[in-house]
């Protein structure tokens, strides 16, 4: 790996940062990313699962995910952690991502992991060939491909620091802080940087200087290096070693800071955890002496820093770098309030998950209100087997009668002198657990049962604990000898047509064993509809858990809602073309039981 | 800073709660008090019946060594292992009530160097365990560069650190190392000195110790000497060093336990204090360390890379006696944060005029900020300029502010206008100019 990261590279940004996310987009659509560098964030807490990002002036959605593991299984591709979760979280996030796999590079944050941990950590990732980039850093960047969070500052920084496009630096350093700075001064003394790596405060980090250093060796566009060292620790040496076996042969430019350290005692400490010297090789005089002895390029003092810079790149006679088109960020940005991703009218013809709604509606297109359904309900153009079931299922559920109880709400509301919608709405808010809900129930238990692998007497056994009959199964009059022609038809349908009804398969044997109990214990019209529902959408190729969702969210009483809706409309005319009076209950059908409230 | 010094006694007491889990084989009576003064010694009398009863040993616990050759442990009144607890009450009164000069090197039993002086304000009392050279061992453990080391040695005491390289065996532990691979290279590595006898408890002793250097976040742990007796344990002496970051885990593995300044440093002052309270309490970063308060150049810096080359600049243009105070500010402190930061630099910069009459310099200095929003933190500055612009004017502040990072032409512009409209001295620069050179535009002005 000689480089780092490229413009393809995309992150998996553990931690909601927005401010962080933010800068990073600004940045992808200043060098004209064609990906967000940030593919997905996790977001252990959050209940949304997509998050809203500019990306110039128009808005994106990232999404969100509870756990990294589920991040990585839905973007393979992201090869970068971020992990910006605080020092209390950090090690565990970070080994169960090293864990999970697939992750070239992680960057962590978090200052003050314990010692022990980070040592841990560190060597795991380095075993699996993990680059980790900190703890405690504000990351690393290479120009014009791939921005980690907050480094670099803000976009008028970047473009006033040349971060914008790769230069010809390879930079490392171990303070953040600095890391812009040195940017800026090897933006105005030189032609920018190739690839900049903050090394993190810590006194334990995971890659160190020579570790990046040998990396950008290996990095074409990186005609020299500059390491910006501290007080405190031996890495410095490892640098000399490399230098000295031949390892490295790039120029370098190199100083420590912590030059004050020398005149206190080690009461005082002078920046970062690890910026501490224990022996004399580790001062930043003894280190700046060492390194100028190896032929690395060390100025007088960090003062003489950026005149340093300038004759060394000079000297190198580096061919100018052509400066690239930029998109420039808007400076006033509206966050959308809402968003749609099912129709869209802005063009010229309104369109269903982008069919114009004249390709869908007269009968040559050969759509029916099934094709209609799985654009805007699914997003997805279902097969002909599919809409044909929908429209089935819609059909079958659009009336059964006055007596139930929706039908009566909305014919008692029509009598009131009500209008259409009223009338439809009242009937309408009748549905749920007990009038309709059981196509959701069904779907719902029999997959469960199924999922787990329950026989029909666990099956039985489960739904007792839980303390609810089974939805889906019994009619008040029906039985298999004289069975719902409804449900037949379904069933038929579906034997013909599905390419597969594991589902069902599995609620006739518990269908067997319920009728043998008592014989109109079968398998009803809303048992049926949720349990083949499930059938088409494994079919369609839904994952599990996607189909769970549609469970969750009630995607199936919004079939039956759409059909009932037909019958409870028609039962609201019926009324207003009988102009039926205003109905009262008769007295005497009321058991009267009032006693005198007691007193307390 | 994440290793911080502990007690001699904090040490042993979190060896000895956690003793049976480490060292099952071995006892350790864990006797021990630590005292301010002679009547908090009488005190603890009434509580550990062994303090009227046994002979005694008394020494200051104060972070530091030799104590000694110093002439700072109580171990004989006439001869010996004689030392009652009058005795004992009656010495540390004596040592706490005046300032003691300790010295921290020795050749030989002369000292070298210049003493540290100060007040002994805390010591441990432990019963005086008579026992033969033979019984006495050292053992320590720390971290160097990315391996674990453990130090052992057959003998204990003065002896070790004078012969080091002869009398010490070191191992070297990975990271990763499982614990069967350290034990293994524990008991494949005793030092030849100890005797064939004591071998394998020497081994498990180390074991323990190891396991408990380790578990327990120490950074650093030595004792020196302990005494085994069959399965007795004594720690006669001990060091300990915590890893500090590991706190949040170790509520309960290390109880109440304290970070002391060294002997001979200045307590901390007031100021300090409160610096640290508030670091504590923000997510941001907040450090102040007085190095001179009466001295004439001031840094308010942001960062912790920046802090250090201000320092250094400082230093290389001025020489450090000008220099009062290292710190440094960073994180995206919020207004309320740096407002109190700066105010606690403007009131000790206030204090006193320069004893030469100079004016005196503050350095506002920082890089480009990655994320810390400028216009934001120098409000607070602004606002603390505000509280102390008379006493300002007074001492004499000329004020130099180099700075960038998001919104930073506004924070310069804006503390560019506060200074004057205060009547300030003021000199202000942005990412154009280079980092450390305001030091040099300071001293050459």
């Amino acid at each position: 790996m000689s480089k780092l990261f490229t413009k393809d590279t995309q992150a998996i940004f553990w931690n909601n940062n927005k401010t962080a996310i933010q800068r990073m987009l600004d940045y992808d659509y200043t060098i004209k990313r064609e990906k967000p560098s940030v593919a997905a964030i996790v977001a252990p807490t959050a209940s949304n699962k997509f998050d809203k990002f500019f990306y110039g002036a128009d808005e994106i959605m990232i999404p969100l995910y509870k756990s990294t593991a589920e991040a990585k299984a839905a973007h393979p591709n992201a090869e970068s952690l971020l992990n910006f979760a605080s020092f209390r979280t950090a090690y565990d996030v970070t080994m169960e991502a090293l864990n999970i796999g697939g992750f070239k590079s992680i960057m962590i944050t978090a200052e003050g992991i314990p010692e022990r941990l980070a040592r841990g950590m560190n060597e795991e990732a380095r075993a699996k060939g993990v680059t980790v980039i900190g703890p405690a850093t504000v990351g690393a960047i290479a120009p014009g491909a791939f921005k980690i969070a907050n480094i670099g500052g803000t976009i008028d920084n970047i473009i006033n620091s040349k971060l914008h496009r790769a230069g010809s630096c390879g930079l490392v350093t171990r303070s953040g802080g600095l890391f812009n700075e040195l940017s800026n001064i090897i933006a105005i003394n030189a032609d920018g940087i190739a690839e900049g790596v903050a090394i993190g405060g810590d006194r334990f980090v995971g890659s160190v200087f020579i570790d990046n250093l040998l990396r950008m060796e290996e990095n074409p566009e990186v005609k020299y290096m500059i390491l910006l060292g501290e007080v405190g620790g031996t890495e410095e040496y490892k640098v000399i070693e490399a230098i000295k076996s031949d390892k490295i042969k790039k120029p370098i430019i190199a100083w420590c800071i912590g030059t004050i350290a020398k005149y206190y005692d080690s009461g005082v400490q002078f920046g970062h955890a690890g910026a501490s010297a224990n022996a004399e090789s580790e001062t930043a005089e003894y280190k700046n002496r060492a390194m100028a002895q190896a032929g690395i390029h060390v100025p007088a003092s960090f003062n003489d820093l950026p005149a340093k810079i300038k004759e060394v790149y000079e000297s190198l006679n580096i061919a100018e770098i052509p400066e690239p088109e930029m998109n420039s960020v808007p400076k006033v940005r509206r966050s959308k309030e809402f968003i749609c991703t099912i129709s869209d009218d802005r063009g010229e013809e309104c369109t269903y998950a982008g069919f114009p709604i004249s390709s869908v509606a007269t009968p040559d297109t050969g759509k029916g209100i099934g094709d209609v359904i799985s654009l805007l309900w699914f997003k997805k153009q279902y097969p002909k087997w599919a809409t044909e079931f929908i429209e089935t299922v819609i059909k079958t559920v659009a009336d059964h009668g006055p007596a139930v109880s929706g039908a009566h709400n909305a014919k008692v509301t029509a009598r009131a002198g009500k209008s259409v919608v009223e009338s439809l709405v009242t009937g309408l808010l009748t549905i749920g657990p007990r009038f309709g809900g059981a196509i959701d129930g069904a779907a719902k238990y029999f997959k469960h049962a199924d999922d787990n692998g329950m026989d029909p007497k666990a099956f039985l056994k489960y739904m007792k604990g839980e303390g609810v009959p089974i939805p889906g199964i019994g009619h008040r009059i029906k039985s298999l000898k004289n069975p719902d022609l409804r449900v037949t038809g379904l069933m038929n349908y579906a034997a013909e047509h599905f390419p597969a009804t594991p589902l069902l398969d599995y609620a006739r044997t518990v269908e067997a064993l319920t009728t043998s109990k008592k014989e109109n214990l079968i398998l009803n019209v809303d048992g049926t509809i949720g349990i083949l529902m499930v059938d088409m959408w494994r079919a369609l190729g839904y994952s599990e858990e996607e189909i769970n969702e549609f469970i969750e969210s009630g995607t199936l009483n919004a079939f039956f809602i759409v059909g009932r809706s037909i019958g409870f409309i028609g039962h609201v005319l019926d009324e207003k073309r009988l102009a039926m009076p205003m109905y009262r209950h008769p007295m005497d059908d009321i058991l009267y039981d009032v006693q005198e409230a007691e007193k307390i | 800073m994440a290793q911080k010094a502990i007690r001699e006694y904090d040490a042993k007491s979190i060896l000895a709660r956690h003793w049976d889990k480490y060292f099952p084989d071995f006892t350790y009576a864990y006797e021990t008090v630590m005292v301010q003064n002679g009547t908090e010694l009488q005190e603890a009398a009434k509580a550990n019946a062994w303090l009227n009863e046994k002979a005694l040993v008394a020494k200051p616990d104060m972070l530091f060594g030799k104590r000694g050759k110093n002439g700072l442990v109580l171990f004989k009144d006439a001869k010996p292992g004689d030392v009652s607890l009058a005795k004992a009450v009656s010495w540390i009164d004596e040592k706490s009530s005046s300032e003691q000069s300790v010295y921290f090197s020795f050749d030989g039993d002369t000292p070298t160097g210049e003493p540290s002086v100060d007040m002994l304000t805390h010591f441990v009392v432990e019963p005086f365990t008579p026992h033969s050279q033979e019984e006495e061992y050292y053992i320590s453990a720390t971290v160097v560069g990315d391996h674990d080391m453990l130090y052992m040695s057959a003998e204990g005491g003065m002896e070790v650190e004078e012969g080091w390289d002869e009398k010490v065996t070191e191992v070297a532990f990975k990271i990763t190392d499982t614990e069967e691979e350290i034990a293994n290279k524990i008991r494949a590595n005793v030092p030849a000195d100890v005797a064939e006898a004591d071998k394998t408890a020497f081994a498990e002793f180390a074991i323990g110790f190891f396991k408990a250097y380790r578990e327990l976040n120490f950074a650093y742990l030595e004792i020196n000497p302990f005494v085994m007796q069959g399965n007795k344990i004594e720690l006669l002496d001990m060091v300990a060093k915590l890893d500090d970051t590991a706190g949040f885990i170790m509520v309960e593995e290390w109880g109440d336990v304290e970070y002391p300044t060294a002997f001979g440093m200045e307590a901390k002052s007031p100021e300090v204090e409160a610096i640290e309270e508030a670091d504590a309490k923000t997510g941001a970063s907040l450090k102040l360390t007085l190095l001179k308060p009466e001295a004439r150049i001031w840094t308010m810096v942001a960062g912790g890379g920046a802090s250090v080359v201000y320092a250094d600049t400082i230093a290389d243009f001025a020489g450090i006696d000008d220099l009062a105070n290292y710190g440094e500010y960073s994180g995206g402190p919020t207004t309320g944060e740096t407002k109190f930061y700066a105010e606690t630099l403007l009131d000790l910069m206030t204090r006193e005029k320069d004893a030469k009459g100079r004016d005196k310099i503050l350095i506002i200095g920082g890089a480009i900020a990655n994320f810390t929003d400028v216009a934001k933190t120098f409000t607070g500055i602004i606002q603390a300029f505000e509280e102390y612009a008379d006493k300002m004017k007074e001492v004499g502040i000329k004020i130099y502010v180099r700075r960038g990072g998001p919104n930073y032409e506004k924070g310069l512009k804006d503390i560019k206008e506060a200074a004057d409209r205060l009547g300030l001295y003021i000199e202000v620069y942005g990412p154009e100019t280079h980092v450390t050179d305001i030091v040099r535009m300071a001293l050459e002005a």
